[in-house]
Formats: C-alpha cells, sequence, structure tokens
C-alpha cells in the first residue's frame, strides 16, 4: 500500500513540474519597443501603438490598454493610480509594422483635457492563451489639427463648386448671358392664386414642419414671399399655418413685405399667418381639418416635409385645388409628384427663389449650380471608366489610379 | 439699414463658421455656440407662438366663429398640459429628495403630464400615421393609371416589385435555379435589379442636385446676395 502511495506521489510530482514546464514554454516573449504616437491631421482622438514582436510564432493577440493622467512634466512619471481601461485584443503580428490605431479617445471636455498625457501598455497572448506582463510605452497626448487631413477631399470638392458658382455670379453681373429654362411650377403660381381669386376661396402655404435653421424653410419663405405678393396683387386671401413660432414671425415679416411691394399694406392681415403645433402629426391634423373646412383652391407646400407630405397633398386632391409643392426631401418626392399639379424637384426648389428674384447675381449662381453638376458627371464618368479598365488588369497600374480616385471621393 | 446689415452679418459669420467646422476641430466649440443661440431664440419665440395660439382660439370661442368648439379643445388641452406639466401636479417623488415636490421628474410615465403623453397624445399621432395607409392607396390608384407610356412604366414596375415582396413573386418564379441562365427571370432578381441600378442612380441623380443646391443657396444668404428671406419694410 505504502508503495502505491509512494508511485502515485511520484507520479503527481512530475505532472506538475511538466506542466509548469509547459507554462513556462508556452508564455512568448514580452512586446518590445513599444511607442505610442498622435495620428496626425485628425480631432485629437486617435492614437497609433507600436511594438515589436520577438518570436512572432508563439504570439497570437496583442492586449492594448491605456489610461488618461493629468498633465505631467517631461521626464516624469505619471501618477499611478489612474485605473487602466482596455482598448483593444488585436492580431499581434498584422502589417510589416504591427501596430493598432486607437480611434474615438474621449476628447470632450467632461471627459479630457486636450493637454491631458495617454499611457498605453501591451501585452501579448501566446498561442496557447498565455499572457504576458505588460510594457508601457512612453506618454503621448493626442493633439487636434488645425485640419482634418481626410476631409482636404472634400473641401477641394467645395472650393470647386464654390468657384464655379462665385465665376458665374461675377461672369453675369459683367453682362454675360443668364437665361434659365422656364420652371412650370413657378409659373404656375399665378395660374394657381388668379384661380383662388376666381373662385373667393383662399390660397393655402405650408413652409413645411421645420425651423428657420433648416434650409428648405428658408428657400420655402422666400417663394412664400412671391405667392403672397401675387396674392395682394390678387387681393386673394392668403393663410399660411406654421409649425415653428420663429417661422411664424419670418413668414408675417416675408407676406407684410409683400403687400407693401404690391402696394396693398392695408390688406396685410397678421392673424392669416399662425403658430398652430410643433407636434407633427397635430400640425396635419390642423392643416387637413382646415382644408376640407375651407376648401382652398390653391395649395402650396414649400419646405421640410415628412411622412406628413402624403396627407396633406391627397386631401388637397381630394377638395379639388391647384397644388404646387417643393421640396429636397428625396424621400418624399414621388408622393407629392404623385399627388399634386406640380412639383419642385430638389435643386428646382433650391433654384426658386433666385429665378422668381429674376436678377442677374442670382440667376448666375444657378449657372454656377450647373456647372458644378458638369464637374459631378465628369467625375462619375471617369470613375467608371477607369474601374472597367482595372476591372481588366486588377494587378496593373489603372487598378492603383482607380482606387486612388475612389478613395480621393470617399468610396 | 440696422434691420437688413446686422441679420446678414450674423448670418455670414455664423454661416462661415458652422462650413469650417466641417473641415477643422477648432472651430467645434464655436459651432456648438450658434447651435445653443438658436435654441435659446426657438425657445424664446415659442413664448410667442403660445401667445398667438391662445389669441387666435380665444378670440375664435368669444366671436363664436364656425368651428369655435374645436378651439376650445385646444385652448383646455393646451392649459391643462402646461398646467399638469410646469406644475408637476401628481409628479412621482425624487428618491433623493422625497419630500421636495419640484424634484420629482414631470416625465415620468407614472405621472399625469407622461399618462398624458403615453395615453392620449401619442394614439392621436398613431392614429394620424396609420390613415397613411388609406391615402398611399388612393394615391397609388390615381399614380398607376396607364395614361400615357411614362404612366404605363410606373405601373409594370410597381407591379414587380409589389409582387416581388409577397409569397406569391416567391410562388411564380422561385422555382427558376439561381444559378441556371434565366435565373434574370425570378421576381427577387428583377426587383435587385430595379432597386439597386434604375432606382439608386435617379436618386443619386437628384440627391447630387440637391446637394449642389444647397451650396448654391448657402453662398447667395452668406454673401448676402439673396436677401429675400428678410423684410423690405
Amino acid at each position: 500500500m505504502q508503495r502505491i502511495w509512494r508511485v502515485c506521489a511520484t507520479l503527481a510530482t512530475i505532472a506538475t513540474l511538466s506542466g509548469l514546464s509547459a507554462f513556462a514554454a508556452a508564455a512568448p516573449p514580452a512586446p518590445t519597443d513599444v511607442s505610442a504616437v498622435d495620428v496626425p491631421g485628425d480631432g485629437g482622438a486617435a492614437i497609433h501603438v507600436r511594438w515589436s514582436v520577438p518570436a512572432p510564432a508563439e504570439t497570437k493577440l496583442a492586449v492594448i490598454e491605456r489610461r488618461i493622467v493629468a498633465p505631467v512634466k517631461e521626464g516624469e512619471a505619471a501618477p499611478a493610480d489612474a485605473p487602466w481601461t482596455e482598448v483593444a485584443r488585436v492580431d499581434a503580428k498584422k502589417g510589416a509594422e504591427p501596430g493598432y490605431t486607437v480611434s474615438g479617445l474621449p476628447n470632450s471636455e467632461a471627459d479630457r483635457h486636450a493637454s491631458d498625457q495617454i499611457v498605453f501598455r501591451v501585452a501579448f497572448i501566446g498561442v496557447d492563451d498565455q499572457q504576458t506582463a505588460f510594457v508601457e510605452a512612453a506618454p503621448v497626448v493626442a493633439r487636434a489639427n488645425l485640419i482634418l487631413f481626410k476631409k482636404i477631399p472634400l473641401a477641394i470638392v467645395c472650393a470647386v463648386v464654390f468657384a464655379s458658382v462665385l465665376g458665374w455670379i461675377f461672369l453675369a453681373r459683367s453682362g454675360g448671358s443668364v437665361r434659365i429654362r422656364r420652371i412650370a411650377a413657378l409659373e404656375a403660381i399665378d395660374e394657381a392664386v388668379g384661380r383662388a381669386t376666381e373662385m373667393g376661396r383662399p390660397v393655402l402655404f405650408v413652409p413645411g414642419i421645420q425651423d428657420m435653421n433648416d434650409i428648405q424653410t428658408v428657400a420655402g419663405v422666400t417663394i412664400l414671399g412671391r405667392v403672397a405678393k401675387t396674392a395682394a396683387e390678387y387681393d386673394a386671401k392668403l393663410e399660411v399655418p406654421t409649425s415653428r413660432s420663429i417661422v411664424m414671425t419670418a413668414a408675417r415679416e416675408t407676406v407684410q413685405s409683400a403687400h407693401f411691394a404690391a402696394g396693398r399694406p392695408e390688406t396685410y392681415d397678421e392673424s392669416a399667418i399662425r403658430y398652430i403645433t410643433d407636434e407633427q402629426f397635430g400640425y396635419v391634423a390642423y392643416v387637413a381639418g382646415r382644408m376640407v373646412r375651407e376648401k382652398p383652391a390653391a395649395c402650396f407646400y414649400m419646405g421640410a416635409f415628412y411622412a406628413e407630405s402624403l396627407v396633406l397633398a391627397e386631401n388637397g386632391n381630394a377638395i379639388g385645388a391647384i397644388q404646387v409643392a417643393g421640396t429636397a426631401e428625396a424621400s418624399q418626392l414621388p408622393f407629392f409628384v404623385a399627388a399634386c399639379d406640380y412639383t419642385l424637384i430638389g435643386e428646382e426648389f433650391y433654384a426658386a427663389s433666385a429665378y422668381l428674384s429674376g436678377e442677374r447675381d442670382q440667376l448666375g449662381s444657378i449657372k454656377g449650380q450647373d456647372a458644378g453638376k458638369l464637374f459631378a458627371a465628369a467625375a462619375i464618368l471617369t470613375g467608371v471608366v477607369l474601374a472597367t479598365l482595372a476591372s481588366f488588369t486588377p494587378s496593373g497600374p489603372l487598378a492603383g489610379v482607380s482606387s486612388a480616385f475612389r478613395a480621393f471621393f470617399g468610396g | 439699414m440696422l434691420r437688413r446689415t446686422v441679420p446678414i452679418l450674423i448670418l455670414a459669420s455664423s454661416g462661415l463658421l458652422l462650413f469650417v467646422s466641417a473641415f477643422s476641430p477648432f472651430t467645434v466649440g464655436l459651432q456648438e455656440i450658434v447651435l445653443k443661440w438658436f435654441n435659446i431664440l426657438a425657445a424664446v419665440a415659442f413664448v410667442l407662438g403660445a401667445g398667438n395660439l391662445l389669441a387666435v382660439n380665444l378670440e375664435q370661442i368669444s366671436s363664436h366663429r364656425p368651428g369655435w368648439a374645436y378651439s376650445a379643445i385646444t385652448l383646455a388641452a393646451f392649459v391643462g398640459t402646461l398646467a399638469v406639466g410646469m406644475l408637476k401636479v401628481g409628479a412621482v417623488p425624487n428618491p433623493m429628495y422625497p419630500d421636495v415636490h419640484f424634484a420629482g421628474a414631470h416625465d415620468d410615465p407614472q405621472a399625469p403630464f407622461g399618462w398624458i403623453y403615453g395615453y392620449m397624445l401619442v394614439p392621436l399621432t398613431s392614429t394620424m400615421f396609420a390613415l397613411l395607409a388609406f391615402y398611399v392607396a388612393s394615391a397609388a390608384f390615381r399614380a398607376f393609371r396607364a395614361k400615357n407610356f411614362e404612366a404605363i412604366l410606373l405601373l409594370g414596375t410597381a407591379f414587380i416589385i409589389l409582387l416581388s415582396q409577397t409569397a406569391a413573386g416567391m410562388f411564380l418564379t422561385g422555382w427558376i435555379p439561381e444559378d441556371s441562365v434565366f435565373s434574370f427571370l425570378r421576381l427577387d432578381v428583377i426587383k435587385r435589379g430595379i432597386t439597386e441600378y434604375v432606382q439608386t442612380a435617379g436618386m443619386r441623380a437628384i440627391l447630387i442636385g440637391i446637394a449642389l443646391g444647397v451650396a448654391a443657396t448657402s453662398l447667395r444668404l452668406i454673401f448676402g446676395i439673396d436677401k429675400s428671406y428678410l423684410s423690405k419694410t
């Protein structure tokens, strides 16, 4: 019996020792040359962490941790009480120079000051899932740069479009041709208001459901000026229910101004431009009910619209009103096209202000807009040709040009 | 002069700031300030809106115009909700300060204000939203009438898309093997072709036009070329 116990104890000792030796053999060497550098041309929320792998065959993953410490003087150690946070577990050997870009660092004032130093540390996990000790990099500061490098292509495109718009404005000023095609929906304003006058019914103008900080509302209020002027000239009653208080104020100013311009200030009725509610469907319920009861002969929908677009347009259709709509909400355009007599589609809606003003400066800007469209078409065509040619020679130089072109435009 | 120059200056500086903040992180703080200013303005303007709502509806009731009962209901709902919300009527006590009445959350689902929102406003708005289904049906009925070539194209496309979204679509063409030369006849393949190529191309063309329109309009406003939004009086 004693002999059996002795054999068992020997076997257990051998097993334990062999296990320990196996553990010691499985742990890969710790990372070396660990460094952290600020990513250039970003908003101050990214750091690139690098390391070297002494034994690639034994190493599997890299564990990256960070802690944000208060500003410290150069050469001083970071305070040790800041907590460590795991950032990522990544393939330790990926790429010629193994590393990982830590993005999305907390950069709001509440979380971190711009001058706070961040300390990163890296450990490896071996093929047997054993982890090495952490190795710290020198503290680094994630600085915000003056310009975001990744936005430079967008800035170039914007510069081209702006240059073309401003260029055409100056050309128009100096007497260049600014002939613009006829926009049927805008020509129909007089017809619609005239019809309402003949029928003795009001004109309804809905400036969308967004506030004045939405450029669609600004465009809508601009068109309201023209509708109000025509209504004042024809002595038609104009109603403008609004879903935002500021829009109500802006609409009142615009309509009053239009009445002055038409030489009929005494016909301006402030109470016809009223605030209803900010609530989307509450507003729709009011406008739809009003349409059914008052039966306006002409309805204008100009601004930002969402799910309510079809409710309004269908009600207008049911009461037999002549309807003109304009919006830049691409998802609502089909509904307006289906239910209204005339629709200003996207860019036409924005061009309306310039078109109605008839001023050379403003008409020139529409020409510049068209030049921007030509630029977009040329870029699309070039991209298509390059991608097609690159597909025939995937490893040739054209493939590189094609992917660079695509990357430039954010593809 | 002040009525026109000052607004244009405010608009130009705010517009340029918002534009630059898209490219430079240093101006993001200023951009947030501009947006906060707008929110403050909107909050102040809301008083104007509420005043207008009261004035219009009170006038409607006092003169007994047709539909004055709707105005009475609107006013009762407005004043009632405002009072319940601002006075925190029946607000659930704050666990940290159980004895302080105004420390409780006014919009807790258990509080009357939350109750009004959850059981009155939400069902009413949902009802309005649900009506959309009937409006879609009536608009589709009118739009899909085969009056001319374009309408026939629209009708045909709508028919394919609608059919491919139903079980009938799979029943009719699902038996065609996906790897056969006739797989292009499968309704799901035709639908994918229409939505991914035809529709996307058209939609992108509209979106590019809209983006350019926004850029041109913004420039006109920032440089004071378009002043039509300002009062001329």
